[in-house]
């Protein structure tokens, strides 16, 4: 179903999106949407919501299970502790990126801001996947516990780094993927710069073959260049720092 | 008392200016802000505005709260000697005002809070007399007296005190605050705005953003960590902290900096976030020196914390964030119009066609400057 949301109440929209997929409705088109906080967030049916604008914050958060395409630039902590579904962004995304996400898919065509996969975790099968194709700010993922974050930077300006500083700072759990290399004075202490070997690259194209499906990018081109993965040392970076 | 007390989020910003002069009026800003609604709590929000006063506008623009008569009073006698009032009025509000129009961020049933109980609200519009101005400058005099007034002068707070501008705040949220002060009939070529959580100092009239002196005004999200360091820092120059909030230190810093000390304004805000050591390290030769000693001499000016703020003065507006960027900031441009906002649909809801969107890195403030000959 469509719903126009120009001038719409966020609860209330939110409500009815809740409604209808009890009802049984599966897909939902959100034109004019922006700045409608929290949508898809909690749903736990497997729908499809299109939202035509700029989401307000907090995307899909706690969501368990739903797609969610957005056509424009999506704002702050998009996927915060999503535990399942998708989240398809045509355009760039703001700060705190899959904050605690535990599960599912975040593709972001653009640029993601600070703090992307801070704090992200896994548990056996429950593996979340942050793919970025553009730059990532600094302090991308701080405190990884989990989980599989892949920074593309394409089409970026020359001598623009692909992430900012503090890069994977506190990480213990979890892998980090960096097409064309990293300027290791920005990457934190608790991690280690590795060569991916042919399972991470086996593991990558079936990701990235799904990216480049949603944007159009040519998945030869993107896995053209080498990337680099970024792994932590110890999987207890602090567990000696109040210990001695 | 208020009904709604679930509410997630910190401080909301929005800041708007036509760099060729345009004045526009201030129903924009007000539904930039009130889309951001949930940001706040209703203990605060406030505008700045610059061109509001073209017929007025070779006279400093008081913006007084008073507590009472009495306190109007004891300004006005204090006043008397040490200004020429040309003008003064009281400021037209609507008492009762409430924003009405439901929008995706906010909705009557869920924050609508008239704005009633306001203190006595009058503007005057004053000349500095000429014997006052023979051992200091006019702008320097003024300072004093806005200084002078706020400690001194019981129940009596100055709003604002610039040329061709002013501040509108209160304790309400934004949105019904600009209708209370009926901006909508207003025009200008910069407004910000404010809607404020405050979180560690109490909210109250004076105490609502934006903080302003002379023709400086300062809307900020965020909390100013090194408050006590940046307060003990400013007081032997002569500036009195008196509005028990922690943003007023940013107003004071920019006057220091760039009025007194004539920095220009991209160098202040290097003090005032100034690059880590470790990065001031890799930088070239020159470049190094230069933020060595913005830190060495200006290490009580560092603002520690998390912030994004707007400042606006008579010739533009500059958003900057702290230097790990711990709060949000999205800038955009229309044809000869910046914006800036916490949120990008702040600036979409009042301009859904952009040219560029961006969010600004840490540290690195985003300048918009009007164009020569604009008054």
């Amino acid at each position: 179903m469509r719903i126009d949301c120009k001038g719409l109440y966020y609860r209330k929209q939110n409500k009815m999106i809740r409604d209808f997929a009890n009802d049984g409705e599966t897909e939902f088109i959100l034109d004019n949407a922006n700045g409608q906080r929290y949508i898809g967030g909690g749903i736990e049916k497997k729908i499809k919501i299109t939202v035509n604008g700029v989401p307000g914050n907090d995307l899909a958060m706690f969501m368990n299970g739903p797609t969610i395409i957005v056509n424009a630039n999506a704002q702050d902590g998009v996927a915060n502790t999503m535990n399942a579904g998708e989240v398809i962004v045509h355009g760039s995304a703001g700060d705190v990126l899959g904050y605690g996400m535990r599960g599912g898919k975040l593709y972001i065509k653009g640029n993601v801001g600070y703090r992307t996969g801070i704090h992200a975790k896994e548990y056996k099968k429950q593996v979340p996947v942050i793919i970025a194709g553009g730059i990532a700010g600094d302090f991308c993922g701080e405190y990884m516990a989990g989980g599989i974050l892949v920074l593309l930077g394409l089409n970026r300006d020359e001598g623009t780094p692909i992430a900012g500083d503090y890069l994977g700072t506190g990480m213990h759990g979890g892998v980090i993927y960096l097409r064309g290399g990293v300027d290791e004075s920005r990457i934190g202490a608790e991690v280690s710069v590795l060569e991916p070997d042919a399972k991470d690259m086996k593991l990558l194209k079936k990701y990235l073959a799904e990216f480049c499906g949603h944007f159009g990018f040519d998945l030869e081109e993107v896995m053209s260049e080498p990337f680099v993965k970024l792994l932590p040392v110890s999987s207890r970076p602090y567990g000696d720092l109040y210990a001695y | 008392m208020r009904r709604n007390c679930y509410i997630p989020s910190g401080c909301s910003i929005s800041g708007m200016m036509s760099e060729s002069g345009k004045r526009l009026d201030g129903n924009a800003i007000i539904r930039s802000i009130a889309l951001m609604h949930d940001r706040g709590n209703g203990l605060g929000g406030g505008f700045a505005a610059y061109g509001i006063y073209p017929w007025h506008s070779d006279q400093y623009a008081f913006h007084m709260m008073f507590d009472d008569m009495d306190a109007k009073e004891r300004c006005e006698e204090h006043f008397k000697d040490r200004f020429e009032i040309v003008f003064d009025e009281e400021m037209p509000t609507r008492p009762g005002g409430v924003f009405e129009e439901e929008t995706s961020g906010r909705h009557g049933d869920f924050g609508g809070q008239p704005i009633i109980d306001p203190p006595i609200l009058w503007r005057y519009f004053m000349d500095v007399p000429e014997e006052r101005m023979r051992f200091v400058s006019e702008r320097e005099y003024v300072v004093e007296e806005v200084m002078e007034i706020n400690s001194k002068v019981d129940g009596a707070f100055v709003a604002s005190s610039g040329k061709n501008m002013g501040a509108f705040k209160g304790v309400g949220y934004p949105e019904d605050l600009g209708v209370f002060y009926k901006l909508g009939e207003y025009k200008a070529y910069i407004w910000t705005a404010h809607g404020r959580f405050p979180t560690n100092t109490p909210g109250w009239w004076g105490g609502a953003h934006p903080f302003c002196l002379l023709d400086w005004s300062i809307v900020h999200n965020g909390e100013i960590s090194s408050y006590g360091i940046n307060k003990r820092y400013l007081e032997p120059f002569g500036y009195r902290l008196e509005l028990r909030t922690d943003t007023e230190v940013v107003a004071y810093l920019f006057d220091l900096l760039v009025r007194r000390h004539k920095m220009p304004i991209e160098l202040a805000a290097k003090a005032l976030a100034s690059p880590f050591w470790k990065d001031i390290d890799r930088m070239p030769e020159r470049e190094r020196r230069i933020a060595t000693a913005i830190r060495q001499v200006y290490g009580g000016a560092l603002l520690n914390g998390p912030f994004s703020i707007i400042l606006g003065h008579s010739r533009g507006m500059v958003g900057f964030n702290d230097r790990i960027k711990l709060r949000p900031m999205t800038c955009a441009k229309k044809d000869d119009m910046l914006y800036m906002a916490s949120e990008e649909s702040g600036i979409r809801e009042i301009a859904p066609d952009l040219d560029l969107v961006w969010s600004p890195r840490a540290g690195t403030p985003v300048v918009g400057v009007l164009e020569e000959g604009v008054e």
